[in-house]
């Protein structure tokens, strides 16, 4: 499989990451180069072998429903590139 | 002065307790040598101020005859984990200057027992790299140089910040994160001892996340013994880390004692790979000797699905990394692009602008890995080669308690060496990556120095939640090597 400028536009798009015009030729090749690599996985058969899905094996744990955390707007504000009181100020979304 | 941070962990804390020092004396001779070894670059933020104010609430408990398991000892922290009021960075422009308003809980540990945070090391962004080069905060220089050469050596990485102000004594101990290596390996490289728990082991809480099925904290120190003692302090069950594990943590340290006598020890055949310098080969084999002479039997194990981990790594890594790295939008924190028309262009540009070259790399991979049409033949068929991997390991530990490894495929290299090609750079984790994808404890410990004058480390893998016999095997290998180098201090000249 080869990964071209275009596939390269669309996955930056994808990941909403703006990958400049000049950029997206050498990224493809650097890319190509460890897709190329990691094709090796390729000649493993995988047959009848189960994805892993938890490193250490352990039961996913549960807690009560109940609120635990909250009431920090002012805290979570603080880090804000542009705010006004308890909002998050951001481009216009809506027409 | 000088012998007050040469000091080991153990040491100090000893000398605390007796009351021959005070934690102020140690912390002000800290906050000194940080600042004559800024050249190495090796901090990101210096806490000086707050060091001393630590230092000194140490000694008022101590004075009180309070004592916690690291009362008054100054330590140093990887800028990966968040800490309540003081710039986290990971190394990237994306994070701005963002200031935590909560701490993770490794270091909260470290506090509650009674550590001093000298300030924040740098890394590689995200810590994603094996030479602290892609840190937008500029490399880090390895405090060790070659015979008779001048020239700057990485200190590894991601953890390379840690790793040198470990090495240059600009801290009594650090800590580090492994995704991949990004603890043994620097620590492989800057003569010091690197220890990766078990997955789980340590909260991930407030440790800004890479890729979270991988991702372990654990600490990076002058002696085994030091490694022993952080562990005990930086393990717990988390509430906030529905991940780490509820069994019980031991006194590490108490459990160093006993010697190696029966212990079985694998070598995987398929460590020994083609092009390895014959350094590393030999000093594998002297590492088996010295155990084998303290008593511990050696036997050949086989890890047949070796060469499959790092094209697996780099699959299941960057897909976590481009999912948990979605968050950095220019919306809540962090880097914020000007001039933008729409919200996508505002996440587009921000991304763009804040995240460096090898973090976007990883990210676009993943994105692709993961995305319709590709998800089978990647993600999902690397997912299957972990279990094998697992697998082989499960087998070998049928067969024996630890592993013996080389660390790294080679000492410490240039600043610039091995930036052009990202493949070149991924080989460094060939030893260690294997570790993280079965979510095992492991090891480096320092072993030997090469021709020209540079360390070398050798690596022990544990059973999963076996941190104590790991240990146990690390200081059998400490005493043989009997490792007493330390680099010669050209940056404070």
């Amino acid at each position: 499989m080869s990964v071209d400028k275009d596939t390269v536009r669309r996955i930056a798009k994808l990941a909403r990451l703006a990958v400049p015009e000049s950029r997206l030729e050498p990224m493809a090749g650097e890319l190509n180069g460890i897709f190329q690599w990691v094709e090796m996985l390729g000649e493993v058969n995988v047959e009848g072998v189960p994805a892993m899905t938890s490193v250490v094996a352990q039961k996913l744990k549960w807690r009560e429903d109940k609120v635990t955390d909250g009431g920090k707007a002012d805290e979570l504000m603080v880090n804000a590139p542009e705010g006004t009181d308890h909002f998050f100020v951001v481009p216009k979304v809506v027409e | 002065m000088s012998d007050l941070i040469a000091m080991t962990l153990a040491e100090a804390r000893d000398a605390i307790r007796a009351k021959k020092i005070s934690s102020k004396e140690l912390t002000g001779a800290f906050v000194k040598a940080i600042e004559a070894g800024r050249p190495l670059n090796a901090f990101i933020t210096e806490s000086g101020e707050q060091a001393m104010l630590m230092a000194d609430a140490a000694d008022r408990r101590i004075a009180k005859g309070s004592l916690g398991a690291l009362e008054g000892l100054p330590l140093a922290i990887k800028d990966l984990f968040c800490t309540k009021g003081t710039r986290t960075t990971a190394a990237s422009k994306i994070l701005g200057n963002f200031v935590p308003p909560y701490e993770s809980t490794v270091t909260q540990n470290l506090w509650d027992a009674g550590a001093v945070m000298l300030g924040k090391t740098n890394l590689d962004e995200f810590a994603m790299g094996s030479s602290n080069e892609t840190s937008a905060f500029g490399p880090v220089f390895n405090p060790w140089r070659a015979n008779n050469s001048n020239a700057n050596l990485v200190p590894g990485g991601s953890s390379g910040g840690s790793s040198a102000a470990v090495a240059a004594d600009l801290c009594l101990a650090a800590t580090g994160t492994d995704t991949g290596g990004s603890i043994r390996q620097p620590a492989a490289v800057t003569g010091r001892v690197g220890l990766k728990p078990t997955y789980g082991r340590c909260s991930r809480f407030g440790i800004v996340a890479f890729a979270s099925s991988l991702d372990q904290a654990g600490p990076m120190t002058k002696t085994v013994r030091d490694a022993a003692i952080m562990l005990g302090t930086m393990a717990s069950v988390d509430a906030r880390d529905s991940t780490s594990m509820d069994v019980p943590v031991p006194d590490y340290e108490k459990l160093l004692e006993g010697g190696i006598k029966g212990l079985k020890v694998g070598i995987p055949k398929e460590y020994r790979i083609d092009g390895a310098p014959a350094e590393i080969n030999a000093l594998w084999s002297k590492g088996a000797e010295w155990l084998k002479a303290q008593g511990a039997e050696i036997v050949e194990v086989s890890l047949p699905h070796t060469k499959y981990a790092l094209p697996t790594y780099y699959i299941v890594a960057p897909a976590e990394c481009s999912s948990n790295l979605a968050r950095y939008d220019g919306v809540r924190f962090g880097h914020r692009a000007s001039g933008v028309h729409d919200i996508t262009d505002l996440y587009e540009k921000s991304r763009g602008e804040g995240f460096g070259a090898e973090v976007q790399r990883r990210i676009l991979i993943g994105t692709y890995v993961l995305s319709a049409g590709y998800y089978d033949a990647y993600y999902s068929r690397a997912q299957k080669l972990r279990t094998l991997i697992k697998r082989d390991f499960d087998q070998a530990f049928e067969k024996c308690d630890v592993l013996l490894t080389p660390t790294t495929p080679g000492p410490a290299f240039a600043v610039g060496a091995k930036t052009t090609d990202p493949l070149e750079m991924y080989l460094q984790d060939v030893f260690t990556v294997t570790v993280n994808l079965a979510g095992l404890p492991g090891i480096s410990v320092p072993a030997g120095l090469t021709e020209t004058g540079l360390p070398l480390g050798l690596q022990l893998i544990g059973k999963a939640f076996d941190e104590a016999t790991l240990l146990r095997a690390a200081q059998a290998i400490e005493t043989a090597a009997d490792f007493k180098h330390s680099p010669a201090k050209w940056w404070t000249l």
